[in-house]
Order: structure tokens, then C-alpha cells, then sequence
């Protein structure tokens, strides 16, 4: 998958409590999550966000709770990418499984800059940089969680391994 | 080579004779579990797949606990998604409210989760049953579907990082002040899809509740799950409580470790969290005399028995300062019931403070003690982010239920030794 997109920055361990507080726990509608996506920090993000634009952190991004309501609800603000130093385990899990584009990359993307324009080839692990012109490159996938990427999500994936095993 | 702990749980659900980390298995899973907030999510998905029935009625377990009982209309509708779900699959471990506790500390008690399980739940403090000699883990809602309909999970094998305590606990040391140490000392991404063994001689006198505060706060370090062997202590709790037959596995002499770190418990003291991450770990002197506005002794980490008699051990004799709210949550309905047969319910009450039914609530920032612009709480929970119990700018300090129990008294953060 490819990607052009509006870069917001965000700092080291961003929690989930953050991506969404708890409080607005109490449903499961996706577009009301992204409402509220990271207001504790920014209140006004999630009206700020383009469709397309992308995430830049630092390391641990989304530890904290289990909640698949965090992947979602940035999903849903528009958001194609979150690009981070590294995840928090569950997050990491969940936003492979719900089909949230992630990508790890430890190799100085702190120079990356809130309102920097980036081209990601997702498959490749190739992050451009077009306002400074410098190019990133992620850690790729293994095997097994490409096959989940590609099949839309961990459910997806499963129903195409089932009918494999059928025929 | 030899194998953890965690490697040989994960071969056994396998179906392998080895693994070493790095590599990616799917296992069996023994219990799969779900609450109020992630059940619907898992239940949605569930319904979308276009599976029909769940892998195993006895395997799966739902406990409304988060919102429970009912914070607003949105929440009862989310318990009613869990309960019409439990009914129509015949779930045998849905507990209804009145019935329920707060899932981490009811599974345990009500000998759902075992040794040499593996366990998964889509709420992070799975981790928690680690202390029984089990695999747990916290999963997402879609993980959680996945398993309910095939009774299975994938891992990566993670590495292991061993902790050993040694030496004898200083007092008002408990478990909560290890595993707070720790996590201060590693980060909070210290063990990063890493398996924490702990181990040592430190631990061996710990009881079962002080056990299970440390596995479930290794999700606060980062990591995958902490896990203890176990002991005589372990199998004396799990004795009556076991339904169904269970494997103790323990770690090979040549088992190997990403790193071995080793604490002289000799030298900790009770311990405290700053705002606004577990990591800020610092001695109760540090802090002492930071103001509070409310005290929570509850939740997942430290809301049962021993942690309840701890807490009114301090608190007897003593009245909650004029201007601090002592919230007093018991994490299941037996702790509950047992604080009232030893005179511990009565102790708080009559100090001036509320106990409630178990719940989740004000851990979460979902009810029951929210906080206020600047207010501030010292907290026996596990977490002290940004906005976790309330407003973006009040704070939590995070302790153990001495430490809690005494700056209630006080209306500042107080080494019990002060009170006591």
C-alpha cells in the first residue's frame, strides 16, 4: 500500500488512555471514538486531521490498556499510518488486526516534523520524507503477520485459511 | 537446551516438544476471556465472521466488571450485549452482577485459571495469573474473537528476562513496592514483548495476593507476561479451588534468559509512582506531604484480601482527614463477604469511609471517584496516566495499600510507619 499524507508528531509512550480516554468507553461506534481521539493531549486533533495524514512517535506508542478501541478510533479520524520507534505489544496486535497501517523504524525519525509531507510504500517499508527529502526505511514484517496485512485482518485471514483447508 | 517456563507452557499448547523464542506458534487456548468494555467489540466481530457457536462453552469466560453496575445508559447496553451473548452460547463463566468481581481477581479465586494454562483476555492485565504458574496474556477484542471461535491464539515466542529478589522484606514492603521498583528501574518498555520470570527467595514467603500484584503490573513494564513458578503456596490456593486437572512446569537449570537482573529486597522501601507514568518510581519520603484530595484502595493489583486487612490494619483507630474522600473498592464478592466476617468493612466505615460493590470504576477514570481539575489521588491501582481517573490535569500517585491507608489519615501522601 501506498501513502501521502500530512505528518503529526507525538512524543514517547503515548498510552491508550490518551488515544482514548476510558471515559468514552461506552460505545463501540467507531466515528464517535475518533471524536475523541487524543483530546487529553490535543483537544483539538481530531478536527485538525485530514483524511490521509499520518502519525510520527516515539518509542512504545499505545502502551496501556488492551483496548482495540485505540487503533480504531485513530482509523477513523482519517489517519492512514501510524509510523513509531516501537509499539506496545497489544497495539501492536490490534492495529494488524483491525487493518490499521504501522510501521516501526528506529532509525531517526525524530527529525520528522509535525506538517512534513510523507510518501510510505508500505509493502516495501519505505518512508520518504518530501519536504526534506530524506528517505527511512522500517522493519519489515514477518512473514505471517504480511499474510494478515494483505488479507485485511486477522478475521479475514482466518475465513481464507479455513477455505484453503476446505477445498 | 533448556527451556522457561513460559517456552515450556507455550510447546505443550503447541504441540511441540520445543520452541525458542523468536518463533511464531499457534496455540491452544485454555480460557479466553472478555468484559463489558472489549466483550462487545469481540462479540461484533464474532457476529461478522458468520461463526455461529463459540469453540467451547467452559473456556470462555465474560465478567461485566468495568462500567458494572451499570454507570449510564450506553454502559447497560454494552453489559446487555455481554449477557444476551453468555446466554445464547451458554457461556458457563458469565458472573452477573452481585455474583461478579473484578475479572483478574475473580478468575483466580473462583479456580477458572490454573497452573500451566494458557490464558488470553482482552483486557491487559491478564497478565495477572502469571502468578499461578500460568501463561497470560492481554489481547484485543479481535484476538479475543479469533479464539472464541477457534480456541486458539498466534505468539511469538518471546524472550525471557529473569528478576531475582533476595533477602527479607523490609516492613510495609509488599509486592506492589517490588513490582513498582522494578518497573522504575527497567521502564516502562524495560521488557518489551519480553516473558518476566520472577523469581528468588524474597518471593517464596509472599502470599498469593501479593504474588498476583506483581504479575499484573508486568503489562506496566511492557511486558508480554510476568510469571512465577509454583510453589507449595501456589498449590495449597489452587487445592480446593481446581475444577479440572492442571501441570505445574517449572524452568530448566539451563533455561535461557535475555538478561538476568537481581534486587537485594533488603534495600527497597514502600514505594510510590508519580504522575503520569508507572516508571516514576520513587521512596514514600520523597513525596511525603504532596496533598491529596482522594484515596482508592481497589482494583485488579490490589484489591483483595490481604491487601483490604493491610489497609484497615492502618487505617483502625483512625479517621479519614476531614477534605479526603477513602474510597474502599473489594475486588470480588468473597473479599467482600470476608472483610465483613473480620470486622474490616466495619473498620472503614467507621474511619469515614465508602465501601463499594467491585468494581473497576475510578481506576479507569469510568465512575465511582472521579477527579476534578487538580485534584490529585493516591492510588493502589496500576496505572497513573494522563486523565486515567478523571480530568486531563488531575493527577494519581500509585502505592501500595498501606501507603494508601495512611495518607488518607493524613490528607497527604504519609509513610505508614507515621500513623502506625
Amino acid at each position: 500500500m501506498k501513502f501521502k499524507g500530512r505528518v503529526w508528531t507525538f512524543k514517547d509512550n503515548i498510552d491508550t488512555d490518551v488515544i482514548i480516554p476510558a471515559r468514552y468507553l461506552n460505545t463501540t461506534n467507531s466515528h464517535e471514538l475518533a471524536a475523541h481521539c487524543m483530546e487529553d493531549i490535543d483537544p483539538d486533533f481530531a478536527n485538525k486531521v485530514n483524511q490521509g495524514d499520518i502519525i510520527v512517535a516515539g518509542k512504545n506508542f499505545g502502551c496501556g490498556s488492551s483496548r482495540e478501541h485505540a487503533p480504531l478510533a485513530i482509523k477513523s479520524t482519517g489517519i492512514s499510518c501510524v509510523i513509531a520507534k516501537s509499539f506496545a505489544r497489544i497495539f501492536y496486535r490490534n492495529a494488524i488486526n483491525i487493518g490499521l497501517p504501522i510501521l516501526e523504524c528506529d532509525g531517526g525519525i525524530e527529525e520528522i516534523a509535525s506538517g512534513d509531507e510523507l510518501e510510505i510504500n508500505t509493502d516495501e517499508g519505505i518512508i520518504t520524507n518530501l519536504t526534506t527529502g530524506k528517505v527511512y526505511t522500517a522493519k519489515p514484517f514477518p512473514e505471517f503477520i504480511k499474510e494478515i496485512i494483505n488479507a485485511g485482518g486477522l478475521l479475514n485471514y482466518a475465513k481464507k485459511v479455513d477455505s484453503k483447508c476446505s477445498q | 537446551m533448556g527451556m522457561t517456563i513460559t517456552e515450556k507452557i507455550f510447546a505443550k499448547h503447541a504441540g511441540k516438544s520445543f520452541v525458542e523464542p523468536g518463533e511464531l506458534i499457534m496455540v491452544n487456548v485454555d480460557i479466553a476471556l472478555a468484559n463489558d468494555i472489549t466483550g462487545p467489540v469481540a462479540i461484533e466481530e464474532f457476529k461478522k465472521s458468520g461463526a455461529q457457536k463459540v469453540f467451547d462453552r467452559e473456556k470462555i469466560a465474560l465478567i461485566p466488571d468495568h462500567f458494572a453496575p451499570n454507570k449510564d445508559i450506553k454502559s447497560a447496553e454494552l453489559c446487555k450485549t455481554l449477557r444476551d451473548f453468555a446466554k445464547e452460547q451458554q457461556i458457563v463463566h458469565y458472573y452477573e452482577v452481585g455474583r461478579m468481581g473484578i475479572e483478574h481477581a475473580l478468575l483466580p479465586e473462583q479456580g477458572i485459571v490454573l497452573p500451566g494454562d494458557v490464558v488470553i483476555g482482552a483486557d491487559s492485565h491478564t497478565c495477572t495469573y502469571g502468578a499461578l504458574g500460568a501463561f497470560s496474556t492481554g489481547v484485543g477484542s479481535t484476538d479475543l474473537a479469533f479464539a472464541m471461535i477457534t480456541g486458539k491464539c498466534w505468539f511469538k515466542v518471546p524472550e525471557t528476562i529473569k528478576f531475582i529478589y533476595h533477602g527479607k522484606l523490609n516492613p510495609w514492603v509488599t509486592g506492589k513496592d517490588l513490582i513498582l521498583h522494578t518497573i522504575g528501574d527497567i521502564g516502562v518498555d524495560g521488557a518489551l514483548y519480553k516473558a518476566m520470570e520472577f523469581t528468588g527467595d524474597a518471593l517464596s514467603n509472599l502470599t498469593m495476593d501479593e504474588r498476583f500484584t506483581m504479575t499484573n503490573m508486568a503489562i506496566e513494564a511492557g511486558g508480554k507476561n510476568g510469571i512465577m513458578e509454583a510453589d507449595n503456596i501456589t498449590l495449597e490456593y489452587v487445592k480446593d479451588r481446581a475444577k479440572r486437572p492442571y501441570e505445574v512446569f517449572k524452568s530448566d537449570e539451563d533455561a535461557r534468559y535475555s538478561e538476568i537482573i537481581d534486587y537485594n529486597v533488603e534495600e527497597i522501601g514502600p514505594k510510590i509512582a508519580l504522575p503520569h507514568l508507572p516508571e516514576n518510581v520513587v521512596d514514600v519520603e520523597e513525596a511525603q506531604g504532596i496533598e491529596i484530595d482522594q484515596v482508592v484502595i481497589g482494583s485488579c493489583t490490589n484489591g483483595r484480601l490481604e491487601d483490604m486487612r493491610m489497609a484497615a490494619r492502618v487505617i483502625k483507630g483512625h479517621k479519614v482527614h476531614p477534605y479526603v474522600r477513602l474510597i474502599v473498592i473489594p475486588a470480588t464478592q468473597q473479599v467482600y463477604q470476608e472483610m465483613i466476617k473480620e470486622g474490616i468493612t466495619e473498620i472503614f466505615i467507621e474511619a469515614g469511609a465508602v465501601v463499594s460493590t467491585p468494581t473497576c470504576g475510578p481506576c479507569l477514570g469510568g465512575y465511582m471517584g472521579i477527579l476534578a481539575k487538580g485534584e490529585r489521588a493516591v492510588a493502589t491501582t496500576n496505572r497513573n496516566f494522563v486523565g486515567r481517573m478523571g480530568h486531563p490535569e488531575s493527577e494519581v500517585y500509585l502505592s501500595n495499600p498501606a501507603v494508601a491507608a495512611a495518607s488518607a489519615i493524613k490528607g497527604r501522601i504519609t509513610h505508614p510507619r507515621e500513623v502506625a
